[in-house]
């Protein structure tokens, strides 16, 4: 990973940085609550960029991992645990447990068969989550206040919170950047463009891509503990499949493979859900329409029209 | 006495099982000839219902209302195919996945601009607007026997059509090996057109037919596009054979987990206990079983040897 | 990357364009529904009816001239609460009027009381809210949920039937409503089931109902829901067995339910055919402008925005003290539809209660009619675990 080659992402992240200020000039405390939601997204899109960029698994149910990330957090709080990196901690370990139960299962399977089985599982969690009464089942649970953070109420200003956010997701994406060039990452990789092939040379497909599972779903679990925190507010529906649908959509939008494309691609489908709806109620007139040209023309997404192909790389 | 619900519920199953069928079938046949994953089957399905209603509010019976939407919904299945899906059959599943997530999206808010967001209904035909009765004190619509009836004999004519005509064998020969069929000299676009129009009319065609007993609103189409992707898995993707048993397996658990379960665990736990557990669980179940298919077999019950 | 920076600036300019300087002779109200799905004719109602009172009194609000913003919550509480911060903190609304749903209610309640903003609820009356998490910024125009489900509680108690089956969707407010008429009812419950909230096909429940045989069915099924319901219900004979019910069959769902509901009960605290003039003239007035016969929906949010109207006149349109408007508020000095109008103390509605039943008129059009009345100035049964003065 060279600097020129990250040049795209450092500029998303430096204009990403400024927002606030800019923002200030206009209702500021919405919008900050606003680009931190879009950045927690952000967040959840590019885990899912990663399985799907490097290790070709197509999720249908990645919104279970917001969920389960939301949950420990009203789990945490009920128990007493009010520290935003313990309940992380705690999001993390449900989130890598979940992924290797359902990777057993789900990774037997290829293409459509794994996304269905994803969905499967997907369901199975939002199902639960609806039935249990004490967490306020299909209405959500509201969260007395946001998390603390080192043992300081430093999150109940919002401009904290998004910076928080933009760290995480900053250290996140660095995360991942770095595995995608690791041996790992490159294994990840010969088992996605040639499963046989990578068989043949002595790697194994199950190992590389439940880890890969595993690393996905625990960024997503605490895309959803700040989730929880931005609209103190948790609910089934942050798992749902049309939940988990977006998430595919905003991942496709950006383009698949270039990390900082999914990141591009939530926040560009939710900017424009927002501003769409100052206009008109009826957005997704006008949305729909628009992911199908996407679709037919921008062959690589948003990152692929932004900067042209130079040289090889995850595909 | 409970023998008699065990047969009222069974037929439930059974008639959501048909239903499943109708859309499962077009959906199967979409993404085992053409490999093509077409969200937007469940909005088909959505619009055949909206067309049928339309219908019958100008010429006021079922009938004619049926007989008007049968063309319009394969009209409307082709236009959708001339105009975005035929350029995204070469392209990867991410490619379709995003596009008809669009079109999605476009058709619910479509419907909703253009007949408003309340529910709308559509007559039933007097002719099986009756009931018979099945049990002391519950009778049963006609209107849904008719409906098993109709869908077993569509059922029945699929099997037809795909095992004993030559435009079937195109198909399941297109399932196996498109490349190999058009290399045959078969005209492959025309094929897929044909496939996607008729998988496309069948939608609309189960959505007017359920029309008049559930109401017709934006959105109507979702949910069983997730049940019907759950059934052609099941069943195995191509196989419509596959998409029958396992619609009518689906549509009967779903139908007798939800009415008997909580009763069967109250076998095992306290009524409280069992009726929240119940209603957790009924829902799942068909995910469950899901799972545990593509944990035994993978490719399905019935998978198409490719 | 110049496209990403362009993106980005251009959208905070736009947002700081639509933000407007708070006029100080502007009352800005967000309304905040259902306009999507099934239920969204009862959003509509709401919106229709407060727009409708805001029509009457000259497109004002207590003199002043009224911005009413409608947005969709589309049902989901995660939506809500995000929708209604727009609300608060980029329209800077005076006033957030809604939810029709309760589970809304419960989302959105902390963001906007903790802004100081009011709350007027005119469908949604949670049992929690009007007990001990009573707000003073938070004032509900229609009831508290269990009152009207109790209102079928005692007519089945009084009339004498010795079973019910019970029927209702799996959420908060399925929950309180049958909670609300097992209060009052004696007899033996055949069965509860709770269905998942949006279920259209009950051939399933319907079996049941057949077999248990109950005296009385008692059902909470709103929307879409509840039109399916009634026409299963009436396809599969068992209208027989009294159907008792909230919501299910009233000026909402009647379009759609059609002959199949006629006959069948409700509860409400008021009905088309109500006899006083500013109700009477009410009803003209919707169904001229909306081809359609009003709700209690549609009621209650007229209620509402009278109830604005006569805050702001009582502090002589000065929205910036709080605690003023609170005060006027609560003495909701406006001539309500319903006749007797007035704020317990944890401020929800004292009101009557009657049986209503489904009915056609002359005209053709559905609509709910009173049979008798059931509770006089009934207060709801939280009230007394509020601690407010």
């Amino acid at each position: 990973m060279t600097l020129r080659s990250q040049r795209p992402a450092i500029l998303l992240f430096a204009g990403l940085a400024l927002f606030p200020f800019a923002a200030s000039f206009g209702a500021d405390t919405y919008l900050l609550t606003l680009g931190a939601r879009m950045l927690i997204l952000a967040l959840a899109t590019l885990s899912l960029d990663f399985l799907i960029g490097q290790g070709a698994l197509i999720s249908f149910g990645h919104a279970a991992y917001l969920g389960i990330g939301a949950y420990s957090v009203v789990l945490a709080s009920m128990a007493g645990i009010d520290d935003l990196l313990l309940q992380a901690l705690i999001a993390i370990v449900v989130a890598a447990v979940f992924a290797v139960l359902t990777g057993y299962v789900s990774l037997r399977a290829t293409g459509v068969h794994y996304l269905m089985s994803t969905l499967a599982f997907g369901q199975m969690l939002y199902f639960l989550f609806v039935s249990v009464s004490p967490l306020g089942g299909d209405d959500g649970y509201t969260l007395s206040s946001r998390s603390l953070l080192i043992g300081e109420p430093r999150l109940t200003s919002d401009l904290a919170f998004y910076y928080l956010c933009l760290t995480v997701l900053a250290l996140a994406y660095l995360l991942l950047v770095r595995i995608a060039g690791s041996r790992f990452g490159r294994v990840l990789n010969a088992i996605r463009q040639n499963p046989l092939r990578a068989a043949a040379l002595g790697f194994r497909s199950f190992p590389s891509q439940l880890a890969a599972c595993v690393i996905a779903g625990s960024i997503a679990a605490v895309a959803g503990t700040l989730l929880a925190n931005q609209s103190e507010f948790v609910a089934p529906a942050f798992m749902s499949w049309q939940r988990s649908g977006e998430l595919l959509v905003m991942t496709i939008l950006g383009g698949v493979g270039s990390l900082w494309g999914a990141v591009l691609g939530a926040i560009t489908y939710l900017t424009l859900q927002e501003a769409l709806s100052l206009w008109t109620d009826q957005t997704q007139v006008i949305v729909g329409p628009l992911l199908i040209i996407v679709a037919l023309f921008g062959r690589r997404g948003l990152a692929g029209a932004l900067v042209p192909r130079t040289s090889g790389g995850p595909a | 006495m409970f023998l008699a619900l065990l047969a009222v519920q069974t037929l439930n199953g059974l008639q959501l099982g048909i239903l499943l069928f109708l859309i499962s079938a077009g959906l199967t046949l979409t993404f085992g000839v053409m490999n093509f994953v077409n969200l937007a089957h469940g909005v088909q399905y959505m619009v055949g219902a909206y067309l049928a209603a339309m219908f019958a509010s100008f010429t006021g019976g079922f009938w004619s209302a049926l007989a008007l939407t049968l063309p319009t919904a394969l009209a409307f299945g082709l236009a959708l195919e001339i105009l975005v899906f035929r350029w995204l059959y070469d392209r990867d599943h991410l490619s379709q996945i995003l596009a008809t997530f669009g079109v999605i999206l476009f058709l619910n808010q479509g419907v909703k601009t253009i007949w408003g967001a309340a529910p709308l209904s559509v007559p039933m035909p007097l002719a099986l607007s009756g009931s018979i009765p099945l049990m002391p004190g519950l009778l049963f619509p006609v209107y849904r026997l008719a409906l098993i009836v109709v869908g077993l004999a569509t059922a029945l004519a699929l099997y037809l059509l795909i095992n004993h005509s030559r435009v079937g064998m195109l198909v399941r020969a297109g399932s196996t090996n498109a490349a190999m069929v058009s290399a045959l000299g078969v005209n492959i676009r025309q094929l897929f057109m044909l496939v996607f129009g008729f998988g496309a009319m069948l939608a609309g065609f189960a959505g007017a037919l359920v029309a008049p007993i559930l109401s017709v609103e934006p959105g109507m189409g979702d949910n069983l596009l997730i049940l019907a992707f759950v059934v052609i898995v099941i069943g195995g993707i191509g196989s419509i054979r596959g998409a029958f048993l396992a619609a009518l397996m689906v549509g009967l658990i779903d139908t007798l987990g939800r009415a008997f379960g909580p009763q069967m665990l109250r076998l095992a736990l306290a009524p409280a206990a069992a009726s929240q557990t119940g209603r957790a669980l009924a829902p799942m179940l068909i995910y469950i079983l899901m799972a545990a298919v593509l944990f035994a077999r993978p490719s399905g019950l019935f998978p198409v040897k490719r | 990357m110049k496209p990403v920076a362009i993106l980005l600036a251009a959208l905070t300019g736009w947002a700081a364009a639509t933000l407007n300087v708070a006029a100080e002779d502007k009352v800005k109200v967000g309304l905040i529904v259902t306009l999507s799905g099934p239920p969204a004719v009862l959003g509509g109602q709401v919106r229709d009816g407060f727009n409708l009172a805001v029509k009457t009194l000259g497109g004002k609000l207590g003199g002043l001239d009224a911005e009413v913003t409608v947005v969709d919550d589309e049902l989901k509480p995660d939506v809500a609460v995000n929708k209604v911060k727009g609300l608060l903190e980029r329209d800077q609304v005076n006033f957030v009027v809604g939810p029709v749903f309760s589970n809304v209610l419960l989302a959105i309640e902390k963001p906007v009381t903790e802004s100081n903003t009011f709350l007027i609820s005119p469908n949604a009356g949670t049992s929690n809210f009007a007990g001990k998490q009573c707000n003073r910024n938070l004032f509900v125009t229609s009831y508290q949920n269990d009152q009207v489900h109790e209102v079928l509680g005692k007519y089945a108690q009084d009339k004498g039937y010795k079973s019910a089956f019970l029927l209702a969707p799996n959420y908060q407010a399925g929950k309180d409503a049958l909670a609300g008429f097992r209060r009052d009812f004696q007899g033996e419950i055949v069965d509860e089931v709770y269905t998942p909230l949006g279920q259209l096909d009950f051939s399933a429940e319907l079996a049941k109902i057949a077999a248990d045989k109950p005296e009385a069915l008692f059902t909470f099924m709103p929307g879409g829901m509840g039109v399916n319901l009634v026409k299963q219900y009436r396809q599969a004979g068992l209208a027989s067995i009294p159907f008792l019910s909230a919501f299910t069959a009233d000026e909402s769902t009647l379009p759609a339910e059609k002959d199949d509901a006629i006959g069948f009960l409700g509860g409400a605290n008021w009905a088309p055919d109500m006899d006083n003039p500013q109700s009477k003239a009410f009803v003209k007035a919707y169904e001229a402008a909306y081809n359609s016969v009003p709700g209690t929906y549609a009621m209650q949010a007229y209620d509402a925005a009278m109830l604005i109207d006569s805050a702001i006149k009582g502090t002589g349109g000065n929205l910036s003290d709080k605690d003023a408007l609170r005060t006027e508020l609560k003495k909701a000095n406006f001539a309500s539809l319903r006749g007797k109008f007035k704020f317990g103390v944890n401020n929800y509605p004292i009101q009557d209660f009657y049986l209503v039943k489904a009915a056609k008129r002359a005209d053709g059009k559905y609509e709910t009619e009173i049979v008798q009345r059931v509770f006089e100035d009934y207060v709801d049964r939280y009230a007394s675990e509020c601690m407010m003065k």
